[in-house]
């Protein structure tokens, strides 16, 4: 007989629509999730379509702005935001800590709640007829100049951000009350660390880009001039205001991944972190000086050049904890006992893809070399290998990781390897080429160029088609896995912490007898107080 | 997999055996059984302070909300400081000092609220000083309401027929333009803090409050104390300005 688990107790619309189970939400939001990423993957697709050939021929120049306008918000408001953190933090915090569950369980479906109905206002203002202003907003275009239905999608951005605004205080607290006996702060995974990190950005940035979308708004409808320059208003303002919560949520992008790859590096290499306590405070550093460096997107937009200065040492600054991170990595891989499974081959992507992401920021953070390739393929090319080299291989890294946890079943290894090789050598493909159009000189956000980039462009768009068969394979095995998959063991990894000391799927409660933690979860070698008995 | 195998799994230094946690509770076996307490928490002890601390972040998360109204305030008032001062005295400072004792009054209300749930004082105590907090807080909006109306009357709201004599006028709209954001949105939280109260004083009426289990009251009035600071900032911010530059 089936024992009783959070999947089968309780069946029916109702049972997954109103549970306050963190687990049934976490899966809630995978859902809806990956309807989105597809759909941002669609307008990506008609992007790559129109740039094969030189011309603008497959769409009018409007068109295109509204693809890569809805592709932006679409990836980094309704996926990318809250991938990690709603989808695998949502299921693991609770668990990492030995809770039963978050703190405010009816908060966290209403976080749910509140995304879905952002993500509605969002559909209907791309089938209404689209954005066209960027994913940015920038004003007047977006207050005085622009037809489109800006409003619309501004209010989905507005109501999204409370989610993740819930989702973040949530989390906090959780952290903060509900661990379980005896498990202090540095006894905690390093997944719970960045989460909590990522979460403080969340509560401290999105109510600023609420306030600043809020704005937008009035000066649209009311004629209120804050931003407008017609209306007495100042235009950097806003881009100051944006750009406050908007290069901090690069970090409620990557933070998650890395404490991903944190988890994932350990259980594969077969060592404890090399340097727990650098890797913990690398998180907190990255949150905090994340706050200070926004004004490295103003050095061509009239910002002085001693504020430039300044964002531009800041922005230095912040490489130090990613670098901090990715040498602690690689020195638990370091004479570890290495096993190449599925979420280790996306870990090792992802050391290498964030390593040239991070560099390039480096590239971009130096004014002189900003002013040369700023609004260039150079810097699409540099975020993508930040939010998709890095964040979505972190986000399938985890996903395969914790896949048989979350749904107690077992997927298909080889297909699973040859996706993640699929994934990057697509992802590679798609925007390294993008690195050299940018640095000859192509301008972003055109739908047309001249005939001497049309090689790195079919070449990016070939490799966009081997990206997106990487990305539909895991959702093709994953489904596979949950009627035909072998039943998993609780450890099937041989992994260390709490999650993998619970049956898979877990039970509803998590810990029929709350755990008493007497020393750090992930001890894959004896600590030298323990010694061998 | 069987759940009593930490200690095996995990050699620790003192090999604690699995307990049954039975935490200390606070006051006593009646509170374990609080009807209150929600299963995923421990004790009543445990959950008052996670869903206290839960308020506490959603202030800081107001405050950043705000705070970038107070930037553009800051911005701009620094561009043009006189012609900010100008619009200023456009503002009536006698209704403006009046609000801002109303809601100071009301937030020792709030305080008196919460010390009456704390202490099991009787429902209808517990009522009575939500009723007065609410009372204080509507008569805010309606003074609020009479402020508003007198700028429609004189052409102040920001928008085409905005009508200004001054030297400044592109700063006076400004000015307007932000004394209704701000003061718009800070009316907007009295409404929700309204709402709350409501809320609050039925649970209160049907007593659900005692010594045991008042957080709802508490965590209320930390929202409604929020508000009213807020208010104490935008008070000078909008009303006091401008007196060194000369009327």
């Amino acid at each position: 007989m089936e024992t009783l688990n959070y999947l089968n107790n309780g069946h029916g619309l109702a049972s997954w629509l109103l549970t306050r189970d963190h687990k049934r939400i976490a899966l809630l939001y995978l859902a809806s999730i990956t309807g989105f990423f597809f759909l941002g993957g669609l307008f990506a697709f008609m992007i790559r379509l129109e740039l094969l050939t030189p011309a603008g021929d497959v769409m009018s120049s409007d068109t295109y702005n509204k693809m890569f306008t809805m592709h932006g918000v679409v990836m980094v408001f309704f996926f990318l935001i809250p991938s990690i953190p709603a989808v695998l933090g949502n299921f693991l915090i609770p668990i990492m800590i030995g809770a039963k569950d978050l703190a405010f369980p009816r908060i966290n479906l209403l976080s749910w709640y509140i995304y879905v109905l952002g993500g509605i206002f969002t559909l209907v203002a791309a089938l209404s007829g689209g954005v066209d202003t960027g994913w940015t907003f920038y004003t007047p275009y977006s207050t005085a100049a622009a037809n489109s239905h800006v409003i619309t999608a501004a209010l989905g951005i507005f109501i999204t951000g409370f989610s993740s605004i819930l989702t973040g205080l949530n989390f906090i607290v959780t952290v903060h009350r509900m661990r379980a006996p005896g498990l202090t702060w540095f006894r905690l995974p390093l997944f719970v660390w960045s989460m909590y990190a990522t979460s403080l950005v969340m509560i401290l940035g999105t109510p600023v880009i609420a306030i600043t979308v809020l704005l937008v708004a009035a000066e649209r409808v009311l004629h209120m001039g804050i931003f407008d320059p017609a209306l007495g208003g100042d235009p950097i303002l806003f881009q100051h205001l944006f750009w406050f919560y908007s290069h901090p949520a690069v970090y409620i992008m990557i933070l998650p991944a890395m404490g991903v790859i944190s988890e994932i590096v350990q259980a594969f290499s077969r060592k404890n972190i090399f340097g727990y306590s650098f890797v913990a405070f690398s998180s907190l550093a990255i949150a905090i000086i994340g706050f200070l460096v926004w004004g490295h997107h103003l050095f061509v937009s009239g910002q002085s050049v001693y504020a430039g200065m300044i964002f531009s040492i800041l922005s230095y600054l912040v490489a130090i904890p990613s670098a901090i991170k990715v040498f602690n990595w690689t020195a638990t891989i370091y004479k570890g006992s290495v096993s190449l499974d599925s979420p280790m081959l996306y870990a090792f992507g992802f050391l290498g893809l964030f390593t040239i992401g991070g560099l390039t920021g480096l590239f971009l953070a130096a004014m002189g070399l900003d002013i040369h390739v700023h609004d260039t393929y150079f810097v699409v090319a540099h975020f993508h290998y930040i939010m998709v080299g890095g964040a979505i291989m972190g986000y399938l890294g985890g996903l395969h990781y914790w896949w048989p946890k979350i749904s107690g079943r077992l997927y298909s290894e080889p297909w699973a390897k040859f996706a993640a090789l699929m994934v990057f050598v697509g992802f590679n493909l798609t925007f390294f080429p993008q690195f050299v159009a940018g640095y000859l000189g192509m301008p972003r956000r055109y739908h047309a160029y001249p005939d001497e980039f049309q090689v790195l462009n079919v070449a990016s768009t070939l490799g966009a088609s081997i990206l997106s068969v990487g990305y539909v394979l895991p959702m093709v095995y994953f489904t596979w896995s949950l009627f035909k998959g072998a039943p998993s063991p609780s450890d099937p990894w041989g992994a260390q912490g709490l999650e993998w000391e619970i049956p898979s799927p877990p039970p509803t409660e998590n810990f029929h007898v709350t755990p008493i933690v007497t020393h750090g979860t992930h001890q894959y070698a004896p600590s030298k107080e323990v010694g061998i008995v | 997999m069987s759940e009593g195998h930490w200690s095996e799994h995990y050699p620790g230094p003192t090999h604690q055996p699995p307990v049954h946690v039975d935490r200390v509770h606070a006051g006593g076996p009646d509170v374990a059984q609080h009807p209150k307490l929600q299963h995923h928490f421990d004790d009543m002890g445990q959950q008052a302070e996670a869903s206290t601390l839960g308020m506490w972040v959603f202030l800081v998360t107001e405050i950043m909300f705000f705070g970038g109204l107070f930037m553009c305030y800051l911005v701009y008032r620094t561009a043009s400081p006189e012609g900010f001062a100008e619009a200023s005295h456009h503002l009536n400072v006698f209704w403006g000092a009046a609000n801002t004792i109303v809601l100071i009054v009301s937030s020792l209300t709030m305080a008196l609220a919460v010390r009456a749930a704390q202490t099991s004082a009787p429902p209808k105590t517990q009522v009575f000083w939500i009723a007065a907090t609410m009372i204080l807080g509507a008569a805010f909006l309606g003074v609020k309401a009479i402020e508003y109306w007198d700028k429609f009357t004189h052409h102040l709201v920001p928008g085409p027929n905005f009508v200004w004599e001054g030297k400044h006028p592109a700063a006076a709209e400004m000015f307007y333009s932000l004394y209704f954001c701000m003061t718009g949105l800070h009316a907007l939280h009295m409404v929700i803090g309204l709402v709350i109260m409501t809320v609050v004083g039925i649970m209160a009426w049907r007593r659900q409050f005692d010594e045991n289990y008042y957080t709802p009251v508490e965590v209320s009035g930390l929202y409604w104390h929020f508000v009213d600071i807020v208010w104490i900032f935008l008070f000078p911010l909008l009303y006091l300005i401008g007196g060194h530059v000369g009327a």
